[in-house]
């Protein structure tokens, strides 16, 4: 079995300064990563590196395309990267506003990627979109208004999906329930969950909220100053943190 | 001032050359978007002046001038510009469609069939199909430079999803040799099908610097969905005044209680039937001879 | 089935002053398919830990922690994810799940990711959480709104609803009434006739002589402290 995505000594400097160094890891078909770590730790820069937004200084990142098997997705011609951003690969944004086309109805959005990759049948659009309403729990009658008109997590639901709608195998999450009230945190990570199961996901998760990954993630990746300093199980990271900066995030959390 | 002290066709001869570039470029690649140095014209933006530009860049003394707005030869814009190149360039005019070589429109089609060795010179407020959905120039470039054009098809999708069927009337966008998508200005959707012409096809956007182009015999394909293609729309009814049943009609208010006529909105088309000796319902009674 | 050879542990808590605290030293053990071992010792002897090893929860410092084939004293994270989903499960005395999951997606969600059936999965809990006596009105619920002994009953069903062929359980007989406790008995009765290798923590003396073959004293692992 080949590794889904194997990132390779993925470097960024922001001039003098580190924005993540030297980070390698390969994540498997089906697997669910986390990224944790203060804000400027760097996990934001290594996942836009990763998702392709931002061209690192050194190193590779390897994706098992369909066509062609693994390859470096940083030395693909643009139009290439740009294609497998649309279907093989999603992004949910921490604000929806950045995910969605806010003057597009929900039914558009979610249809995009689908007349992106040459849907042209209006009632299978359609018919598609509101099937994908429904998985995020967004009743068929707003299929039709605009994500204005929606409440933050419905925002962030049929951001997500608008991103599976052409059944991506990898997402990169940045902070997906950034920003929302626990309850409706709660709703959104068990449909994440769901999802990520039924469909055989992979998905990079990039947060700061630790139960967030422990709910979600599989394995778990610890930044701190840019630099990788713990790697394992989410549990084994959470239960028995081995870095002096894990062991200090763990227990500075507020249990409730 | 007299009018020799302008150079022909007002515009200098470096930049008629610089336009004629452009346009050669954008004949070479049909639907492409050309940059080009738009100049200051003596009328505000919005009255035509890329069109004018492009006019200037292609008129030769022996040539004949038509300028229409909305298919009018008589409009206050359409008189303007036919005065503007008759004063700069001392070309022949005409209103009669088959007899010119350069036809400035703004927002039609002429209904009589172009010919090989007519140009049609379009004047474009925005060239770029993809900007009410996507602001970003940067981003359309690209998209146009990879053929993402998933996007156009969003908003014939709002369309059919607000109004139940893509009510988009003019700037219809169209996908130029299976290629470009392109805007072909605001003319009707219901001009669309003439795109597809022997005449070369000229399309200048003076505030927004573009120039773009369709040679004659370009195929040019009207977007639509399977389920809801592409229908050429008109109003339903026939010319009041030549009684054409097949042309693009304008709708005249004749008076506050309600009275209308529909006439062509080609007003040379139109005059032309009659003096064959069409006529519609609301033409004035002939006296018996 | 499962065998461990020579395993140690010690916490570093960087954040106070690098202590070194040594738990567990020369831990050896091995259960058989069918067998039932209780570890015993006193309270902070260490027997959670040396269950949390096992389970790959905590990282062992050094030795060999076989299950089946995989030293999970050294597996990479995704073999103990597979090891987790097909071979090893862990009945914890807390019940982590997601809000507002129905309790009956809970209990059947282990048979899902070992490759079930979304039908076999739903059958196989709600026979488990008939048996385990949680009333049918509440399955449709999210188990974390569930008192206590409701909890446990929902995780116990949860451990058992695949049929690992090696089973972790920390207390599975606390805070629970007679009957139940005789179910959840019934169900490592039942594990072990169908060859599972059973680890558990019991301090109902009771229990652990009805279901336990052997005992293995963890004291005998602790390291002697330094005072």
């Amino acid at each position: 079995m080949t590794p889904l995505l194997s990132v390779q000594g993925v470097t960024k400097h922001y001039g003098a300064r580190l924005g993540c160094g030297d980070v390698n890891f390969d994540l498997w078909p089906g697997e669910v990563m986390g990224i944790v770590g203060e804000s400027g730790s760097g996990k934001s820069t290594l996942l836009s590196c990763l998702s392709g937004q931002l061209p690192p200084d050194a190193g590779k990142v390897v994706f098992d395309t369909r066509a062609d098997g693994p390859r470096d997705v940083l030395t693909m011609s643009e139009p290439e990267r740009r294609m497998l951003a649309r279907t093989d690969w999603a992004f949910v944004h921490q604000n929806a506003r950045d995910g969605l086309r806010m003057g597009v109805s929900a039914g558009g959005n979610v249809g995009e990627r689908l007349m992106a990759v040459g849907a042209r049948n209006y009632a299978d659009i359609r018919a598609q979109a509101i099937d994908w309403l429904g998985r995020v729990e967004i009743s068929e009658d707003r299929v039709d208004d605009r994500p204005r008109a929606f409440s933050g997590g419905m925002q962030q639901r049929l951001q997500i999906a608008r991103n599976l709608v052409t059944g991506p195998r990898l997402v990169f999450m940045d902070e997906p329930t950034g920003g929302l009230d626990v309850s409706v945190q709660a709703r959104l990570l068990d449909l994440l969950r769901g999802l990520v199961r039924e469909m055989g996901l992979s998905a990079v998760i990039v947060t700061h909220d630790l139960a967030v990954v422990r709910l979600l993630a599989d394995r778990l990746m610890v930044m701190k100053g840019g630099r990788v300093v713990e790697t394992g199980l989410t549990d084994q990271v959470l239960d028995d943190p081995q870095h002096g900066y894990t062991q200090l995030l763990v227990s500075s959390v507020l249990q409730v | 001032m007299t009018e020799q002290a302008y150079n022909f066709a007002y515009l200098d001869e470096q930049t008629k050359r610089m336009i004629r570039r452009a346009l050669l470029k954008a004949l070479a690649v049909p639907g492409y978007q050309v940059p080009f140095a738009s100049r200051e014209m003596p009328m505000p933006y919005g009255w035509g002046t890329g069109g004018v530009q492009v006019t200037a860049a292609c008129l030769t003394p022996e040539d004949r001038l038509k300028v229409i707005d909305q298919g009018a030869d008589d409009t206050t814009n359409a008189v303007s510009i036919r005065k503007f190149f008759e004063r700069t360039a001392e070309v022949e005019t005409t209103e009669h469609t088959a007899e010119a070589t350069v036809i400035q429109t703004r927002h039609r089609i002429p209904e009589q069939p172009l010919g090989e060795g007519q140009i049609l010179v379009y004047q474009v407020p925005i060239p770029e199909p993809l900007r009410f959905l996507e602001p970003r120039e940067t981003e359309t470039r690209k998209m146009h430079a990879l053929e993402e054009y998933g996007l156009m098809h969003v908003k014939l999708y709002e369309d059919i999803a607000h109004n139940g069927a893509i009510s988009t009337a003019y700037a219809y966008p169209v996908k130029v040799e299976g290629r470009y998508v392109m805007d072909p200005s605001p003319i009707p959707k219901f001009d669309n099908p003439r795109l597809e012409s022997a005449a070369i096809q000229l399309f200048g956007a003076g505030r927004e610097q573009r120039i773009y182009a369709l040679p004659p015999h370009t195929r040019v394909v009207s977007l639509d969905f399977e389920d809801h293609p592409f229908e050429a729309s008109k109003a339903d009814h026939d010319c009041d005044l030549c009684g054409c049943g097949t042309s693009y009609l304008d709708e005249v208010i004749t008076d506050d209680a309600g009275g209308r006529m529909f006439v062509c909105s080609d007003t040379d088309f139109c005059a032309s039937r009659q003096a064959d000796g069409h006529r519609g319902a609301l033409s004035p009674q002939e006296e018996l001879a | 089935m499962i065998r461990i050879s020579d395993v140690s542990k010690s916490f570093v808590l960087h954040n106070q002053g690098s202590a070194v605290i040594p738990v567990m030293e020369g831990a050896s053990l091995s259960v058989a398919p069918g067998e039932c071992v209780a570890l015993v010792g006193n309270s902070g002897a260490g027997k959670s830990t040396l269950m949390r090893m096992i389970y790959g929860n905590y990282l062992a410092g050094a030795g060999r922690i076989l299950v089946g084939d995989v030293d999970v004293a050294r597996a990479e994270p995704r073999e103990i994810l597979t090891l987790r989903r097909e071979v090893l499960g862990y009945v914890s005395q807390f019940l982590r799940v997601v809000p507002r999951v129905p309790t009956l997606e809970v209990v059947a969600e282990p048979v899902l990711a070992a490759g079930g059936s979304a039908e076999a999965g739903a059958a196989r809990a709600r026979a488990l959480l008939a048996r385990l006596n949680i009333p049918e009105r509440l399955w449709s619920l999210s188990p974390t709104t569930f008192s206590g002994g409701e909890q446990q009953r929902v995780n116990i069903a949860r451990g058992f609803a695949h049929g690992f062929p090696a089973l972790l359980l920390d207390e599975p007989t606390a805070s629970l009434d007679a009957t139940n406790r005789a179910v959840v008995l019934d169900l490592i009765e039942e594990a072990k006739a169908r060859g599972a290798a059973i680890i558990g923590i019991f301090h109902d003396l009771e229990a652990r002589q009805r279901v336990c073959d052997r005992e293995i004293d963890v004291s005998a692992f602790t390291p002697a402290r330094v005072a």
